[in-house]
């Protein structure tokens, strides 16, 4: 036990003084490793964070579930809807904007028009372009689609008769804002939920509700499977465009990032391999020497794969800090928010390196053991 | 039995270049043998045959009872870790390990690495003050006195000298020879190649090598 403790204390001492003393070449060849380490480890960490950022900024995009009537009815409870928020128990949900819609009337012409919760609006589809302002929902207030703005030749701040279709009821409402949405929201009309059931006599009833949850598409669509099960009332769908782009972007990223691993790891490998073809052929005589005083090629390359392991471990461990602090940057500035440090992706980070620079000695060691002892005293 | 023996030992690089001829040679224990002869003649290959790190081509070498036309390449590595010592004209210390670390690489492929050991064969030749220096902050002799406790740290049965004081001046010359001297006087059977006669006259025999042939001087 202790004679091996013995040698392994003199392999460490041969190969940390080969790294430490052959400071200028040893450094070029660390920094390879750790720009490799650096790039991989801030790629992953920023990989791994991305689709929980990208979700969220996904959601800018407008809702990606709708939950609509099934069963045979044309509208839902709104206290149905609570328990559709706790099977989403796990996700953020960033709003969920429910609708009434019933077909009303302006100067004779009918027009759909969508009771809704303007706070949840503003959540679920941050997009929408308002010129005037959102009904507050305490006065009599109404949200113009665009082109029913243009064709009743109506501005904010201006009031129309709303009236039922069959003439049972009718009133003033101001045009708190018109909106445009690029959608056929233009072609509707909004005002506060409440106000839209007491008009219809529908309390708490609801005919849809867009949600816009930080889920994957795969997440959505196994709730829905769940929902589809659990809530036959309720059909949920979910928003195919939405959950499809943020899928394609994400794939394109994976692939990107997979790409730039690759081609950094295969830069690493060249460079090391390089550095340590030079360190095999500027040592020649020495590995001759030691050939004379008794190495055989095992101890040879238990040397070389000793120098370049330590060599990866600490190229690797640099490169993992600077990674991490990549990413962080990244996530500072592009999504706004810090990135956790992950552990397995660091461990992960280590490994490769030494791997990697275990793999580039391979052929320098080849070379290496072919150096025959008699060298030394040729005097080459 | 003798130490080493050569019979009718050849070597031919190549299949055309013929470096040695009919070599016969035997050295007993305790002896001291110079090889003295012009540059290109064959002395270093006949010591890379004698000191295992070079196969002949043909004939026989007996080594310490061994014979080296039996052996694979992995046995004379082993032989030559075990029974030779080494000491080179350009000293050859492995320039980022100190003083003591360099006997104790020679221990470690040996058998086991032992810095008191190796401290004792530094203070051997008078250089137990400087074992925590790199080579490149030695003399010239001081390393050369280093190299010869590196050949002497493993108890070999051969020490091997090829042009040991080609690169002193004279008063390292006359320390590293003294330090021959008094090995041979202990017992250790030495060889040394050298074309300088003060070195040549030093030992107890001495043989001339020409065009790859042997003859007694």
């Amino acid at each position: 036990m202790l004679m091996n403790l013995q040698r392994i204390k003199m392999y460490l001492t041969m190969v940390t003084n080969a790294l430490l003393r052959r400071k200028l070449r040893m450094f070029i060849a660390l920094l390879a490793v750790a720009i490799g380490a650096t790039i991989i480890s801030g790629m992953i960490t920023v990989y791994k964070e991305v689709p929980e950022q990208m979700g969220r900024e996904f959601r800018a995009y407008g809702a990606n579930l709708l939950l609509l009537p099934a069963g045979g009815s044309t509208t839902i409870q709104e206290e149905k809807l609570q328990s559709v928020y706790q099977k989403l128990q796990g996700h953020e949900i960033v709003g969920s904007a429910p609708f009434l819609y019933e077909r009303l009337k302006i100067n004779e012409s009918p027009i759909l028009v969508g009771g809704t919760d303007f706070d949840m609006v503003k959540k679920v589809s941050p997009y929408w372009q308002i010129n005037g302002a959102m009904p507050s929902g305490s006065g009599k207030e109404l949200l113009l689609g665009y082109e029913l703005a243009e064709k009743f030749q109506v501005k904010p701040g201006e009031r129309i008769i709303l009236a039922l279709g069959d003439g049972s009821w009718e009133s003033p409402f101001t045009v708190s804002g018109i909106v445009r949405t690029g959608g056929k929201e233009e072609q509707f009309a909004y005002m506060d939920l409440k106000q839209m059931q007491e008009i219809v006599s529908k309390p708490g009833v609801i005919s849809m509700a867009q949600v816009s949850v930080v889920a994957s598409a795969a997440e959505l669509d196994a709730f829905t499977r769940q929902m589809a099960a659990e809530e036959p009332s309720i059909h949920p769908q979910t928003v195919k465009q939405i959950a499809s782009s943020e899928q394609t972007v994400l794939g394109k990223l994976q692939a990107l990032v997979l790409l730039v691993t690759v081609v950094v790891l295969l830069l690493t490998l060249v460079c090391v391999g390089t550095t340590m073809t030079e360190v095999v052929s500027e040592r020649r005589r020495e590995i001759g020497l030691k050939k004379a005083l008794g190495a055989d090629n095992r101890n040879i390359a238990a040397e070389f794969f000793g120098e370049s392991c330590m060599l990866g471990l600490l190229g690797g461990i640099l490169g993992t800090v600077c990674g991490y602090l990549f990413a962080q940057a990244v996530g500072t500035n592009v999504f706004g928010r810090s990135l956790q440090v992950s552990v397995p992706i660091a461990v992960m980070s280590v490994v490769l390196s030494i791997a990697v620079t275990a793999i580039a000695t391979m052929l320098p060691v080849r070379t290496a053991v072919k150096v025959e002892p008699a060298i030394v005293m040729r005097g080459e | 039995m003798s130490l080493l023996k050569l019979t009718d030992v050849a070597m031919v690089y190549g299949g055309r270049v013929t470096a040695l001829e009919h070599v016969n040679l035997t050295v007993e224990k305790g002896d001291w043998l110079a090889i003295m002869g012009p540059s290109g003649s064959g002395k270093t290959t006949l010591m890379n045959i004698i000191g295992c790190m070079d196969k002949h081509t043909a004939g026989q070498v007996v080594l310490d009872g061994i014979d080296l036309n039996e052996v694979t390449k992995n046995e004379l590595t082993q032989i030559r870790r075990d029974k030779i010592g080494m000491v080179f004209q350009q000293f050859h210390l492995i320039p980022y390990l100190t003083a003591v670390e360099n006997l104790m690489v020679a221990q470690y492929y040996h058998s086991i690495p032992d810095r008191k050991e190796a401290m004792a064969a530094l203070e051997r030749v008078g250089l137990a003050d400087r074992a925590d220096h790199l080579p490149s902050e030695l003399s010239g002799g001081e390393q050369q006195r280093v190299c010869i406790a590196r050949a002497l740290i493993n108890y070999p049965v051969l020490i091997l000298a090829d042009e040991p004081t080609g690169n002193l001046d004279e008063k390292n010359e006359k320390l590293v020879m003294d330090l021959f001297r008094e090995l041979n006087r202990e017992g250790h059977t030495i060889i040394t190649v050298t074309h300088s006669d003060k070195v040549g006259q030093a030992a107890k025999r001495i043989v001339i090598i020409e065009h790859g042939h042997l003859r007694d001087a």
